[in-house]
């Protein structure tokens, strides 16, 4: 039977799950062979929602780019933006003012949480848990309110500019995010309480979908879905950018590999932000928010990358410039591309019912895979 | 005889009138929506969420099959590939189907009007639609708002489909 896998006989059946399908998150096209209930193959067929981003960024300026990559990886719209900026402050050699690192990193690390909130109760939902769901969004919508009273905008926030932030804080930001602390500790603990420790959860996750370190290697996995293989690939450790060489958190490794180890990561993940807002949100420096940058920027001629951990993993902005205002060419890797690609190493041999878990545990934002 | 015919005629039209109100009430009051293809598919769920939950005014069974949809809330961009897919979705609800396009890049291509080669500008080009969101993504409450002014549509008797069949 094992031999078999990979391939395709007589008698196997093709099931097609999405493009319009719940537990794809979007519109992911699953092309899957079973035998009996075996996933012998996973064909994910993509593009149906490719709006041809990278195309866009070539006519768009500098400061003009960087809205339509909210759009990529939505639920880390500011993280997405912060790759951007990024980028185009290395080509330039600006130097970001304290205040708006320190700002940024906060706002990150928000988003982050936001981010798996909604991974945790959506990936219940997929499980059969839809109570979690609302757990999830009831104290998202408190990230969303902080988010709005500085940026302005709920999910697509375009808040970070090259050179620093569009505005400064809001007065009640502090306030609103240590209250969010506080009550989010706890939720924690709730979150636990629900599903972590629940014994039916364990069982649909324990075991399902296992992919091996060298497989995440090979197949460049990175974030919550490399770091469940003991992959250690966390940006904010490896190249620290703003001011994550400056405080203290922890990479969170799990070396099981399964649905159960993502899901912990996910989990212990939201620890650490937390600990890093702490140690920021009383210590934002006083000064300018924006460095001074020309009206209109221009690029000197050259190649330019940087990276950044999303709440999915590893984003790589690449641009190459002529020397023009707008950019030659701009290439995204995105996170959740190579996540995908792992899926069918991971499916193959399973069951079928499993698939909603490991994708699940992906955290696939398809618009992130497509661009 | 004037007053006979009179009598005859607004007998059958109160009784056909009174069952098209209890019809559309009970439509407009038990949505079952679907759909979602990107960011504004978040907020989409937002609103299905605790604090602005729509199930308040009866739309709170989201259908996965458009088989068992009422209105098909197109939260999202709708790409070249996905047209196609999008027509037969709509072709595959049953009478009444209303639609909603959610946010700028169902209602005209928006963000991503300029300068792509892939982006549908505007689901009207390819399925009629009854009521348009504007926003990127709109604020929960603005999608709030256009259920109900679907809802007051369909009571009134004046929307696609209903005017379709009136003139059957």
């Amino acid at each position: 039977m094992l031999e078999e896998i990979g391939t395709t006989t007589e008698g196997d059946l093709i099931i097609n799950v999405g493009p319009q399908h719940p537990a794809t998150h979007g519109v992911l096209h699953l092309v899957i062979t079973l035998n009996g209930e075996t996933i012998k193959k996973v064909e994910p067929h993509l593009g149906y929602i490719h709006r041809s981003i990278e195309k866009m960024c070539e006519s768009l300026t500098y400061r003009q780019f960087i809205y339509v990559t909210s759009r990529m990886d939505y639920l880390s719209a500011h993280i997405n933006n912060h790759a951007c900026a990024l980028c185009v402050e290395k080509g330039m050699q600006v130097e970001v003012p304290e205040r708006a690192q320190v700002i940024r990193v906060i706002m990150d690390e928000l988003t982050r949480i936001a981010s798996h909130e909604l991974w945790w109760g959506a990936m219940a939902m997929d499980i059969g848990a839809f109570t979690p769901f609302f757990h999830a969004f009831r104290e998202r919508e408190k990230i969303n309110e902080i988010m709005e009273e500085t940026c302005g905008a709920r999910l697509t926030m375009n808040y970070y500019v090259p050179g620093g932030l569009m505005a400064d804080l809001h007065p009640d930001f502090q306030k609103k995010v240590k209250a969010f602390i506080t009550l989010f500790k706890n939720k924690i603990d709730e979150y636990d309480e629900l599903i972590t420790g629940n014994i039916i959860f364990i069982n649909r996750m324990k075991g399902v979908g296992f992919l091996s370190k060298e497989d995440a290697v090979s197949f460049g996995c990175t974030g919550p879905s490399g770091r469940g293989s003991g992959l250690s690939c966390d940006i904010r450790k490896l190249y620290p950018y703003a001011v994550y060489d400056k405080v203290q958190f922890d990479e969170i490794l799990e070396t099981d590999g399964d649905s159960l180890a993502r899901y912990m990561v996910r989990i212990r993940e939201m620890k650490q932000s937390i600990r890093i807002i702490e140690q920021l949100i009383d210590n934002i420096p006083e000064g300018d928010f924006q460095a001074k940058t020309k009206a209109v920027l221009k690029l000197p001629k050259g190649e330019f990358y940087t990276r950044v951990e999303t709440a999915r993993g590893e984003l790589g902005v690449y641009i190459v410039s002529e020397g023009a205002t707008t950019p030659y060419r701009i290439k995204f890797r995105s996170p959740g591309f190579s996540n995908l690609s792992a899926l069918d190493t991971m499916a193959r041999g399973g069951k079928l019912g499993d698939l909603v878990a490991m994708m699940g545990t992906l955290d696939l934002v398809i618009p992130d895979i497509d661009r | 005889m004037i007053f006979r015919e009179k009598y005859r005629r607004s007998r059958g039209g109160i009784v056909l009138s009174k069952l098209d109100d209890v019809i559309n009430w009970a439509r407009s009051n038990s949505f079952w929506p679907t759909f979602a293809t990107s960011c504004c598919g978040i907020e989409y769920m937002a609103v299905a969420g605790a604090k602005y939950d729509f199930s308040r005014f009866g739309f709170e069974v989201a259908r996965a099959s458009p088989r068992q949809a009422d209105v098909i809330i197109i939260a999202g961009t709708i790409v070249n590939k996905m047209g196609p897919v999008l027509k037969r979705l709509y072709d595959q609800m049953g009478d009444p189907k209303y639609v909603i396009a959610m946010g700028a890049c169902a209602i005209s291509g928006g963000p991503f009007f300029y300068n792509t080669y892939s982006v549908v500008k505007g689901a009207d080009h390819i399925i009629p639609v009854d009521v348009y969101v504007a926003g990127c993504p709109p604020r929960p409450e603005a999608l709030l708002h256009a259920l109900i002014s679907l809802q007051e549509k369909i009571k009134k008797g004046l929307t696609r489909e209903q005017i379709k069949s009136g003139n059957e």
